[in-house]
């Protein structure tokens, strides 16, 4: 399932919507991306988004985790607008019988969404505001799985 | 068809969405830069690093070589920063 929404997710309800009734699940993996202050630099972080591509983006994100492993469930809630150092950004959470598809479909949808969704971030400080660039540590995290962070190259 | 600027393309370009049109002859995403960019000064600088712009077309992504036949909505943005 996917989510984009400015209000804040709960983990602990996430994960028990996403395990109620089920008996067949032996493995959760959650991962929660927050905003960090670095140091005190940002006091504020804003997100932007593309909304229709956001939806769409995610969506096949999900759609290739669950072809590549045999996942019970699966939920991606990512945030947008304005957040403080310590806000929740990104929840993936990934269920399967055993660990390993859980650990790695988890990994797999952030870095894949780290590259390929569009989202923008906007950090806002004392020595005022900047977009934040994107890491070629991220694109090479991506490529692990075969992934191109554009299209058809 | 319908064009979208996002993070600091459209900061630069001064605009979030507009309707164009394109002359002939317009045929891949590389070129519809070009032609962007010949509108204003401010395209000029939206678009003056166009190796980091990325492309999509009808919200998928695509390369600067793909054709805008038939595209209905393209959007012009930096690199992603999500997560």
């Amino acid at each position: 399932m996917i989510r984009v929404q400015q209000e804040d997710f709960d983990i602990g309800a996430e994960i028990a919507r996403l395990k109620a009734g089920r008996t067949d699940i032996g493995a959760i993996v959650t991962f929660t991306g927050t905003v960090r202050d670095q140091g005190g630099a940002v006091a504020e972080m804003t997100l932007e988004h593309y909304p229709a591509m956001t939806e769409a983006e995610l969506a096949r994100a999900e759609a290739d985790a669950n072809a590549r492993w045999p996942l019970q469930a699966s939920l991606v809630v990512h945030r947008y607008g304005a957040l403080k150092p310590g806000d929740n950004i990104v929840l993936v959470a990934t269920a399967s019988e055993h660990r390993d598809a859980a650990f790695d479909a988890a990994r797999f949808l952030m870095d894949y969404l780290k590259t390929r969704a569009p989202f923008w971030k906007r950090e806002a400080g004392p020595g005022g505001s900047r977009w934040v660039e994107a890491e070629a540590r991220d694109s090479d995290a991506a490529s692990r799985w075969r992934l191109k962070t554009r299209a058809a190259e | 068809m319908r064009v979208l600027y996002f993070a600091w393309v459209k900061e630069k370009a001064g605009i979030a969405s507009e309707e164009i049109e394109p002359p002939k002859g317009v045929a891949t995403v590389a070129e519809l830069i070009v032609w962007l960019k010949s509108r204003g000064p401010e395209y000029a600088n939206a678009f003056e690093r166009v190796e980091v712009i990325r492309a999509a077309i009808d919200q998928n992504h695509v390369r600067h070589d793909a054709p805008i036949a038939g595209a209905r909505e393209i959007a012009f943005f930096p690199p992603v920063t999500g997560g």
